[in-house]
């Protein structure tokens, strides 16, 4: 088997190859730059507990008006936003911390979900429709997710140093005059669109593994936030690109191909990572302590 | 005398009364409509039409449910012991009814609609296609997995997808409508013997229906006859088809490797999709392979057309268009007739 025949010919060859790598690009593009964010709030389980919370919307835009992608879509963001504004709220009100108040909206939520959709009796059926996947990519279905990508990386570029600033020191922004809870509102904003429109297209698996999974690894190779963009941008396509390959020389399906050469990629950054791996650690431990890198214990 | 006599005419007239009350009584107790359980729904219904109001049949596989991997319901077995007669597909179709019989201590008279039909031998697998790729590298067809699930699936009929776990005869004899013509055969004669009283009366119905179920196959074998044979080939994950497929020229094929419960990999997609390609297949009626997106997908890159759904085990649920045995026969020509035509 030649070179051609393992990378380029199944691409070509096959046109849900290619939708599939577009739609699993886009995907990079948009929601790992998130997932760094996620990341460095230690919010990294978010994304997690927002695919429950969008249930009861998508399950009420279903009963209201059947199978119609528009209104459950509308149905997932509102319930979405609805989550993490009250999860956010009460955080910045109350001493419970968001982690706790998100656990508990998201559950609400879930609850509520599973109870709407028990009413209208076959779950299965919401469930195929409310769960996209990335080998039946249509027109539709391409586009939703890139135009979600390219208004993430725009939103992002604009408040990009605002967010980086509540990110790292919270209590600054806050002092020197607010915008922070606008930041936060708006970054949250972007999390629940891009579930929303990854659930469909690709499945819950695909957006939340995309999102974490780049990141996480991200993490232990650059230092800033923008290499920590790119870098995880690049790993998802990189993740995309192998898992698929997998999927079709291999004969396994190809969400769970794609997340696990994510997941591979963050076990070697976790090992081989400059920043805080495994192997820098113990190399580091030998000479005398005191030296260089990191000042604090930052990297665990 | 006069007195006498009339008392006695009284007497006599109220006797004849009375014995005349009695014999409506008995003529009801006789017109009790005759009460049969039917094995599923299709069965029930031929059973229906040919019973008419002289037969109350009740059915242990209801509309939507698959006959092939049932658990009887202690209900159904007390359903079963007080019915006169049961009426089953045969050839290994119901394998668990034995036991329930068995069990529920059913005394009357079983009819095997399927008596008499020609049966048709299972192809020996769908495997045959893997000669034409190069890669037959074992990719274990699934078809055994999904067999003996119970399968829940709201949408469409109980189809079995799967491997069938019985014998080595297809069962699915209904799909050809001149066998269903000797299922109402059966069904009147079987009623005939349990029901003497009404023999003529099922005769006459079965005759009636069967010379309905003649006019649909007239009408359907001309449509399929218009179509180019070269150009009747559709893939299916149903392998309910063997019958119909033989009475209408039409190629049914199955999916090769493909589960039709998980999710494919982009292996499957891509042999499914070299397989419509090479053997120039103009429709696909896959329903379940996890999303319709999928089929969509393939319809996409082939230039194939999607079918609809195609009822094979059971009947739809009633005010839907499978919802009896000639509806759901026009319903599958139909949608095959759609996406065969050029």
């Amino acid at each position: 088997m030649t070179l051609y025949d393992l990378v380029a010919a199944p691409f070509i060859d096959f046109g849900f190859m290619r939708r599939a790598l577009a739609g699993a690009t886009a995907l990079a593009f948009g929601a790992a730059p998130l997932g760094v964010f996620l990341v460095l709030r230690r919010m990294s389980l978010m994304g997690d507990a927002m695919a429950h919370a969008i249930l009861p919307g998508v399950a009420a835009g279903f009963l209201l008006s059947g199978l119609s992608l528009t209104a459950m879509m509308i149905g997932g963001a509102l319930t979405g936003l609805a989550v993490s504004l009250l999860a956010g709220a009460v955080a910045r009100l109350t001493p419970l911390r968001e982690d706790a108040s998100f656990a508990a909206f998201y559950l609400i939520s879930l609850g509520l979900g599973v109870l709407l959709v028990s009413v209208r009796g076959s779950n299965m059926d919401l469930l195929h429709v409310l769960f996209g996947t990335v080998l039946g990519l249509g027109d539709d279905a391409l586009m939703l997710v890139t135009v979600c990508a390219s208004l993430t990386l725009i939103i992002l570029a604009t408040v990009y140093r605002l967010l980086v600033a509540e990110c790292l020191d919270p209590g600054f922004l806050r002092a020197s005059g607010g915008g922070g809870s606008f930041v936060h509102m708006v970054f949250l904003t972007l999390v629940v669109m891009n579930l929303v429109a990854g659930f469909q297209v690709l499945g819950t698996l695909m957006v939340v593994g995309m999102m974490m999974l780049p990141a996480a690894a991200a993490r232990f190779w650059a230092r800033s936030a923008g290499g920590q963009i790119a870098l995880a941008c690049a790993v998802g396509v990189c993740s995309a690109v192998v898992g698929l390959l997998i999927s079709y020389h291999l004969n396994v399906t190809a969400s769970p191909a794609i997340i696990l050469s994510a997941g591979a990629a963050y076990l070697i950054s976790v090992v081989g990572g400059p920043h805080g791996g495994l192997v820098y650690l113990a190399r580091r431990a030998k000479p005398p302590a005191g030296s260089a890198w990191p000042p604090t214990g930052e990297y665990k | 005398m006069i007195p006498t006599r009339s008392a006695r005419r009284h007497t006599l007239a109220l006797l004849s009364a009375a014995l005349m009350a009695l014999n409506i009584r008995a003529a009801h107790a006789a017109d009790a409509p005759l009460s049969v359980v039917a094995s599923f729904s299709i069965l029930a219904d031929i059973a229906r039409e040919v019973g008419g109001p002289d037969v109350k049949v009740d059915t242990l596989v209801g509309p939507d449910g698959d006959a092939h991997s049932y658990e009887p319901t202690p209900q159904d077995a007390k359903r079963l012991s007080t019915a006169r007669v049961l009426v089953v597909n045969g050839l290994d179709f119901e394998a668990w009814l034995p036991r329930l019989t068995q069990s529920s201590g059913f005394k009357g008279q079983t009819i095997v609609a399927s008596t008499g039909v020609t049966p048709r031998p299972f192809e020996s697998g769908h495997d045959e296609d893997d000669h034409d790729h190069g890669e037959a590298d074992g990719h274990d067809h699934d078809h055994d997995k999904a067999g003996a699930e119970v399968h829940g699936h709201g949408h469409a009929a109980g189809h079995a997808h799967g491997a069938h776990d019985h014998g080595s005869n297809d069962p699915h004899a209904w799909q050809d409508l001149r066998n269903g013509m000797r299922y109402a055969r059966n069904i009147a004669e079987g009623f005939a013997a349990a029901d003497p009283a009404h023999a003529a009366a099922y005769k006459a119905r079965a005759a009636a229906y069967e010379d309905r179920l003649q006019a649909l196959n007239t009408r359907i074998t001309s449509q399929f006859a218009a179509i180019p044979a070269a150009q009747r080939k559709v893939v299916t994950s149903h392998d309910a088809f063997g019958y119909f497929g033989q009475a209408y020229g039409i190629t049914f094929i199955a999916p090769v490797g493909m589960s039709t419960d998980a999710e494919p990999s982009a292996a499957d997609m891509a042999r499914l999709i070299g397989q419509v390609k090479r053997d120039n297949i103009r429709a696909v009626f896959v329903e379940n392979i996890s999303s319709p997106r999928l089929v969509e997908q393939i319809a996409r890159e082939t230039g194939a057309r999607t079918g609809g759904t195609l009822y094979s085990d059971a009947l739809s649920k009633p005010g839907q268009p499978a919802a009896t045995y000639l509806g759901m026969f026009e319903w599958n020509a139909k949608q095959l007739v759609n996406a065969l035509q050029p």
